[in-house]
């Protein structure tokens, strides 16, 4: 069965141009960057030109700016402990409601260990207010953490202009891009944001690599201790072909930036223009400020993971926050943050497109769905 | 997250038999609710002469594993009495689909829930708020879970931990506020135990001779348990019998399967109760 795989806010498939470029990294070059000898210096010199890879896709000033993680979860890690740890009289941390849960559930511990987290609301269009973080801005803030844009329904966040506001108060600035990467661009040139963090799965580089931006001139305090390795910023071994894949990926990511927005974007809304045209269906997030490949609807008195299997079963692949797929037996807690009524929130399909998905597989998309849909309302006790 | 859903559950869900409502039914029992995401209504056509279900029809809203024990619900009750209707289990609801997974037990509670409610609606016993004050202060704000209804879930499924009892009843898996009171409610279940156990061991046990007690075990096995698993794909080998300790090896679909410790305890509660109450069941790993 050909798997029509329209989920890539959750991971990508490896593009063969990396695959290609971190072999070498995985068979023949296989020597440790910190050794003396040429075999491994080499080696070495293969993480520095990834690094450079990143650093200009990224628009950063410097490469010494990027330091390489084995994933997001680890550089908002890091980055949060940092900041935190470099502002230390402060005690507050301002987030929102519809972080990661790399971030939120690191915010939740921060609240055990004694920091003050307040959590930004979103409206019902998943946006957030820069005036209410204006208002909850003290002296006291260290820190402000604000995805730029929400995995869930796409929506981007102004993180450039919550900087200013961030720094106007002398707090740092942390965003999560790992779903912005390749798909928007970002302005670091204006210096507001002080850590960035990325992800290689979610640019089609394999799992269990990622990065984090931290600006020159940003204190910086390390989150794995050890070795010298990231001149002292990460200890532990690199992992060279990961890194090697990182560097390529985000090259390429730049090289179809373009794609995504003209391309990936006109078939996003084809398949959601004919998906709103069934009854009773709402998109959940702002229209206008998305990520290009990302669409996220909700179908009312149905239940989300009834309809992943339904269309998985025909190879379809997209993910729901229902609260049988959310592991935690509630909604999604960005639904729930934006006021989706359970009629709806329950009933919710996210579909995340890539450059590498096509025409005839959104066709078949929108011919399996409305079926799928009228089946489960057949079978729901809730009829209006 | 992929569940692991057994053939039978995938079966019932993808055609699920029964789906709807009895236009002239005699009783019907609604449970859940949209803000819980699941809801089950059950209508039931009852035979007046023998007090027997002759037919009955559903409709839900909710996971796969709801809508599968919807319809297996519904052929489980056909041409069956009220009393007997009353006397299923959720748990034999989730063994006729060859198991469910631990977090999918609520789903079987549902449907004996819903049960429950027909066969109440149909004697013309007030079922709603009346019961639900019966059954105490809500515990679980979240999911609306009474005290009632965690006692009762953990006494008739023999559950020793509040990972168990969010599983059969949702109850502490909001935000969470409630699980201290939850794990009061396990104490007390606790404490009681022992001397149930105790109590129930003595008139339970016969005495049987070693080969009798092997052949018994043989026979529940070969009559009770295989059939089950068979119709799922799987199977099991008895390995060995020590004394009370039953080694199984299980085979096919059963092994590897995440409903095997759902699967493994049922039997090991079957042998016990129709054995000896301490009889221990050991899974051996295949090609072990």
């Amino acid at each position: 069965m050909h798997i029509i795989y329209l989920d890539n806010n959750a991971t990508t498939a490896v593009d063969p141009l990396v695959v290609e470029a971190m072999m070498p990294f995985l068979v023949e070059h296989y020597g440790n960057p910190s050794s003396m000898h040429e075999f491994g210096g080499n080696v070495a010199n293969a993480i520095e030109n990834a690094r450079e890879q990143v650093a200009s896709s990224l628009g950063a000033a410097h490469p010494t700016e990027i330091v390489f993680t084995s994933c997001g979860t680890e550089s908002d890690n890091t980055a949060i402990r940092s900041a935190l740890r470099s502002r230390k009289s402060r005690r507050r941390l301002i987030t929102t409601r519809v972080e990661h849960p790399a971030v939120l559930t690191l915010a939740r511990h921060l609240e055990r260990e004694g920091y003050d987290v307040t959590y930004l609301p979103v409206d019902g269009n998943g946006n957030v207010s820069l005036d209410l973080l204006e208002e909850e801005m003290d002296e006291d803030v260290a820190l402000v953490s604000m995805m730029a844009a929400n995995n869930e329904t796409g929506v981007i966040f102004p993180v450039e202009k919550a900087g200013r506001i961030a720094h106007e108060h002398g707090a740092l600035f942390h965003t999560d891009a790992v779903q912005t990467m390749g798909k928007v661009p970002l302005d670091l040139s204006g210096g507001n944001i002080d850590l960035l963090s990325i992800s290689g799965h979610k640019i089609h580089a394999p799992k269990g690599i990622g990065a984090l931006y931290v600006r020159r001139g940003c204190r910086f305090r390390p989150f794995l201790l050890g070795g010298h390795q990231e001149r002292g910023r990460r200890g532990g071994t690199e992992n060279v072909p990961g890194i090697v894949a990182l560097g390529k990926a985000a090259e390429l990511s730049q090289a179809h930036m373009d794609e995504e927005r003209t391309r990936v974007r006109a078939l996003r809304d084809r398949l959601e223009k004919s998906l709103l045209a069934m009854p009773d269906t709402r998109l959940n997030g702002d229209v206008d400020r998305r990520l290009p490949g990302t669409t996220n609807i909700s179908f009312k008195n149905v239940e989300g993971e009834a309809l992943l299997l339904m269309l998985d079963r025909k190879g379809i692949c997209a993910s729901s926050g229902s609260a049988c797929t959310s592991g935690t037996l509630e909604p999604s807690h960005v639904l729930r943050a934006m006021g989706v009524p359970f009629h709806f929130a329950h009933g919710s399909l996210r579909f995340s497109l890539c450059r590498v998905n096509t025409d005839e597989e959104v066709d078949l998309v929108i011919e399996a769905l409305p079926p799928i849909i009228e089946r489960l309302r057949e079978i729901s006790v809730f009829k209006d | 997250m992929a569940w692991n859903y057994t053939d039978l559950v995938k079966q019932h869900f993808f055609k699920p038999n029964n789906v709807g409502v009895l236009d002239n039914a005699d009783g019907t029992g609604k449970v859940g609710s949209i803000a819980c995401g699941d809801a089950l209504k059950l209508t039931i056509k009852v035979d007046k002469e023998n007090d027997t279900i002759e037919d009955s029809r559903f409709q839900t809203f909710g996971c796969g594993s709801a809508i599968a024990s919807s319809s297996i619900l519904t052929g489980m009750i056909k041409g069956k009495t009220l009393e007997e209707a009353l006397k299923i289990t959720n748990q034999e609801i989730a063994a006729a689909l060859g198991g469910l997974p631990p977090e999918k037990m609520h789903c079987s509670v549902m449907g004996r829930e819903a049960l429950e409610a027909a066969i109440a609606d149909y004697r013309g016993e007030k079922a709603g708020p009346e019961v639900e004050e019966d059954e105490g202060r809500i515990v679980c704000n979240c999911f609306g879970i009474t005290e009632g209804k965690i006692r009762k879930v953990v006494a008739e499924n023999n559950l020793r931990t509040v990972e168990d009892i969010t599983n059969y009843t949702k109850a502490g898996g909001g935000c969470g506020s409630c699980i201290d009171e939850i794990e009061t409610i396990l104490e007390e279940f606790s404490d009681a135990r022992p001397e149930q156990t105790q109590e129930k061991k003595k008139p339970k046990s016969p005495k049987l001779t070693n080969l009798q007690r092997i052949a018994l075990i043989q026979e529940i096995l070969d009559n009770e348990v295989r059939p089950i698993l068979q119709k799922d794909n799987g199977d099991l080998e008895l390995v060995d019998i020590d004394g009370l300790a039953v080694s199984i090896r299980m085979v096919g679909q059963c092994s590897g399967c995440r409903a095997a410790g759902l699967t493994t305890s049922w039997i090991e509660d079957k042998l016990k109760e129709i054995v000896d109450s301490s009889i221990t069941l050991n899974v051996v790993e295949e090609g072990a």
